[in-house]
This record gives structure tokens, C-alpha cells and sequence, in this order.
């Protein structure tokens, strides 16, 4: 296969980025998408060029490290499909097809270099309230504390959510209310989680305003990305425990 | 925004209720108008829970605080998101947004514009456009005799229903109603049927005017 690639280059986060145009031939369709990156940065390498940098880690769609906006979407997983960059397959690409890579765009993650950014920003909201506090010792047997099976099924869907930051990047107000909300239902579920249930969800969509994520204005693009398949609903139920909240002294 | 929102829902579903009063003739048009100022004999509205005259001042009062509750959120929340936004993409593909909810903003500000020209023809100036306050029919006739005011309000209403699509849908869903996949396409059934019945309801009486029905 042979492309065009427009990516975005960006020497640091100060630097201006701009569209930079590459030629790529001998692209197998059997590559992934980042594969494809690498063959084009050891061209460039061999070129004496500075590599594209983008970041990438597990290569199986599990670890959340990847993620870029290829032609316009967030992942570019072609419709009714969810994935991950790293589990996109050149053969969803048409031969001497142009395809344009952007790094994930948002005011709270500021652009490190090329397509790389800085999520930091999600790390801090699950500082400020995505656990459970309990004592360590030993495990305490499985069937000690009985979970109900929706709560239990709603609870692991939410769970899946790796915080690649897709949800992000695809929102119109930049909002992290997506990955907020999956974290808030996957504790909420579940009756480990139930001690900081109030003073969590307070403290985490603080943290989330805190970093200057945007507000969220129901529109779905995030859930439409979302390589997992967290669905809108969890927002709601973020929103029904903000609700919740305000009613108890958990966290004022 | 949203429970603002929604009160403006139910204002306009029983405006809509009102103004399809005139299909029963000037006379039940012009009571019912009277009866909310609480101008007719039997005290009006609410009366005598309510001397005569207050509801009205009460109900014009709870909904301008909604309009401006509403205004005023939604620009705190648009100016504080606008911050924050990265750059723009420079391609840029949406995949579930609706041309309603892309317009709730400028749609917004429209629909504020066409407010204030709707509450002046009808209410601060009554009669600015033709007919007098004491028999409002006469506002109305005089006002959809004009096929340029019919179309007026037809492209004003479908700003309107376009917003109370989303608005809706949105509402219900940051009050927490969205709880599973069938609920989401409940609640967006639901906007589209609000939306369908008050653009029908508050075009079919205009339109009745226009082509001398009533």
C-alpha cells in the first residue's frame, strides 16, 4: 500500500505545530496503524530525520497509552467498530488513501511533542477520589461480601475503561465527563465502594473542573468513540450520585 | 439549565394550550386571556387562593428568573468550556452530534432575540403591530394577517423546537433519567414528539389566521 500522510508536528509544548506532509510505501495492510508509524519513522530515521514521537505501549488495545485523532475521529475506528490505535489494521485504509494524524485536543492535555500528550490531568482526577480505602492484610474470601449481578455487570463494563482519553479528544467542550463517570459507576456499583460513594463523586468532578476539562452537554460524540463502549448512561449516573450528594455531609 | 429548561417546556406546552383557544372562537380567546390577568368576573386564575391579579405577576416573575437563570448558566458554562478547549482540529468528524444540539448556543441567542420581539408586539407594547390589548384576539389577527409575520414565526418556531429537541433530551439526562440504552431512546422519542406537538400546535393557529379560517 502506498499513502499520504498528514501528521502534526510539534517540536514541544511551546512550539507551533503545523500539518506535515509525508509520502509512505510498502505499507502491508496486515500492520497496525502504529506499525505503520514505525515504518515511516525508521524512513525518516534513515533520513536523518527527527522520528514522529507518539506514544504506544502494550499494542494489544488494553493498556489505554495510544491514541491519536486519525481523520478527524478519535482512534479513527471505522463505523461500528471500537478500538484502540494500536488495534487498527491498515487494511481499513484504501490504497493511496491520504490519511491526517492529529495529537488528542484538549485545553487539559497540552501537546508534549508531535502526536504525544500530556494525561496527567486523569491521573489526578482518580487521585482525588478513583479508590477504595481499606486495610490491607490478607484477601478476604470472594463470597464474604455478595455483590447483586447488574450492579456487579454494571460495575466491570465501567471498569473496561483503560483512560486513553478518546472520550476527550471527540468531545465538542473538550469535557473528561465520560471517563469521570466510568470511574464513579465502577465504584458506585460495587459494596466496596459504597463508604465514599458521596464524598467521591464530589471530589472527583471537582478535581475534573479543577484541571479545565469543559462541561458536558449531552451530545454523545465521547460514547461514540469510546474504544471500550462506555456508554452515555454512565454520565447520568454520575449525575444522579451528584444529585445524591448535595442531600448528604459526605465531603463538605 | 436543565430544570430552567424544562419549566420553559411546560410554560410553552400550556401556551400552545392558550393560543389554540382561539379555534373556539374570539370570545373564549379573549376570556382566557382576561381570566389569567385575573381581569373576569369570577377573579381570574387561582382565585381566591390568590387575589385577584397576582398570579400573573407571580407566574411572569418565576419565568423570567428561569430565562435568565438559564441564559446566565449556560453562558457561564459556555465561556468557562470556550477556556478550556484545546485547538482546533483541522479535520474534524462527528460521529452522534445532532444539528439541534450543535445550535443550542447561537440557536439560543436567536430564539432571545425572536423573546423579546414576541413579548413586545404581545405585552410591553401591546398592539405595536396592529389590534388592541383589551380584545387580544385582535393582536393576533392583525399581527397573522401579514404572511411575512406567519413566516416570522414558522422559521422562529422551528429555532425553538429545535433547541427543546435537544434541551429535552439533555435535561432529563443531567438530571440522571438516562439509565440504560432504552431510556436514552425514550427520552429522545419523547423530545421529538414535544417538539413535533409544539411545532404543529402553536403553527396550525397562524396559519388558520393567514388563510382567513378563523
Amino acid at each position: 500500500m502506498k499513502l499520504k500522510l498528514r501528521i502534526w508536528r510539534q517540536a514541544g509544548p511551546e512550539a507551533a505545530g503545523r500539518m506535515v506532509e509525508y509520502d509512505l510505501d510498502g505499507v502491508s495492510e496486515d500492520m497496525s496503524f502504529l506499525e505503520m508509524l514505525d515504518l515511516l519513522n525508521e524512513n525518516l530515521t534513515n533520513r536523518n530525520e527527527e522520528p514522529v514521537a507518539f506514544d504506544h505501549d502494550c499494542r494489544e488495545g488494553i493498556c489505554g497509552m495510544c491514541g491519536v485523532v486519525i481523520n478527524g475521529v478519535a482512534h479513527g475506528a471505522p463505523e461500528g467498530v471500537r478500538t484502540t490505535t494500536c488495534q487498527l489494521h491498515m487494511r481499513s485504509f484504501a490504497d493511496g488513501a491520504t490519511i491526517d494524524i492529529e495529537p488528542w485536543r484538549a485545553g487539559a492535555f497540552p501537546v508534549l511533542k508531535d502526536l504525544a500528550v500530556d494525561r496527567g490531568a486523569f491521573d489526578r482526577i482518580i487521585q482525588a477520589g478513583g479508590f477504595i480505602s481499606s486495610n490491607t492484610g490478607s484477601a478476604p474470601d470472594a463470597h464474604s461480601t455478595p455483590a447483586p449481578k447488574r450492579e456487579a455487570d454494571l460495575a466491570f463494563d465501567n471498569a473496561t475503561c483503560i483512560g486513553c482519553g478518546a472520550c476527550v479528544a471527540a468531545c465538542p467542550n473538550s469535557s473528561a465527563m465520560l471517563f469521570t463517570a466510568a470511574k464513579i459507576t465502577h465504584l458506585a456499583m460495587l459494596p466496596q465502594g459504597q463508604p465514599e460513594r458521596y464524598a467521591r463523586v464530589k471530589s472527583m468532578v471537582a478535581a475534573h473542573d479543577e484541571e479545565g476539562f469543559g462541561n458536558c452537554t449531552n451530545i454523545g460524540e465521547c460514547a461514540a468513540v469510546c474504544p471500550k463502549g462506555i456508554p452515555l448512561e454512565s454520565i447520568s449516573q454520575l449525575n444522579r450520585d451528584l444529585i445524591g450528594s448535595l442531600f448528604k455531609a459526605d465531603g463538605k | 439549565m436543565a430544570v430552567t429548561g424544562l419549566i420553559m417546556i411546560a410554560f410553552l406546552l400550556m401556551h400552545m394550550y392558550g393560543n389554540l383557544k382561539l379555534f373556539l372562537g374570539p370570545e373564549a380567546f379573549d376570556h382566557y386571556a382576561h381570566w389569567l390577568k385575573g381581569a373576569t368576573e369570577d377573579g381570574g386564575i387561582l382565585y381566591p387562593v390568590l387575589p385577584a391579579g397576582w398570579f400573573i405577576w407571580i407566574f411572569r416573575f418565576v419565568l423570567v428568573l428561569s430565562v435568565i437563570l438559564h441564559i446566565w448558566s449556560a453562558a457561564s458554562l459556555v465561556l468557562a468550556t470556550r477556556a478550556r478547549q484545546g485547538d482546533k482540529y483541522v479535520t474534524r468528524k462527528t460521529k452522534a452530534q445532532t444539528y439541534s444540539a450543535r445550535t443550542m448556543r447561537w440557536g439560543g441567542v436567536i430564539i432571545a432575540v425572536f423573546l423579546v420581539f414576541h413579548l413586545i408586539q404581545f405585552t410591553i407594547i401591546p398592539g405595536s403591530f396592529g389590534g388592541n390589548a383589551d380584545e387580544p384576539h385582535t393582536m393576533v389577527v392583525a399581527g397573522f394577517e401579514q404572511w411575512w409575520m406567519v413566516a416570522l414565526y414558522a422559521v422562529a418556531m422551528v429555532l425553538v423546537v429545535m433547541h427543546v429537541r435537544h434541551g429535552f433530551w439533555s435535561a432529563f439526562t443531567t438530571l440522571g433519567g438516562n439509565t440504560s440504552s432504552r431510556a436514552a431512546s425514550v427520552l429522545n422519542g419523547l423530545a421529538w414528539i414535544v417538539a413535533v406537538v409544539l411545532y404543529v400546535g402553536f403553527m396550525i393557529m397562524p396559519l388558520a389566521v393567514l388563510f382567513g379560517v378563523i
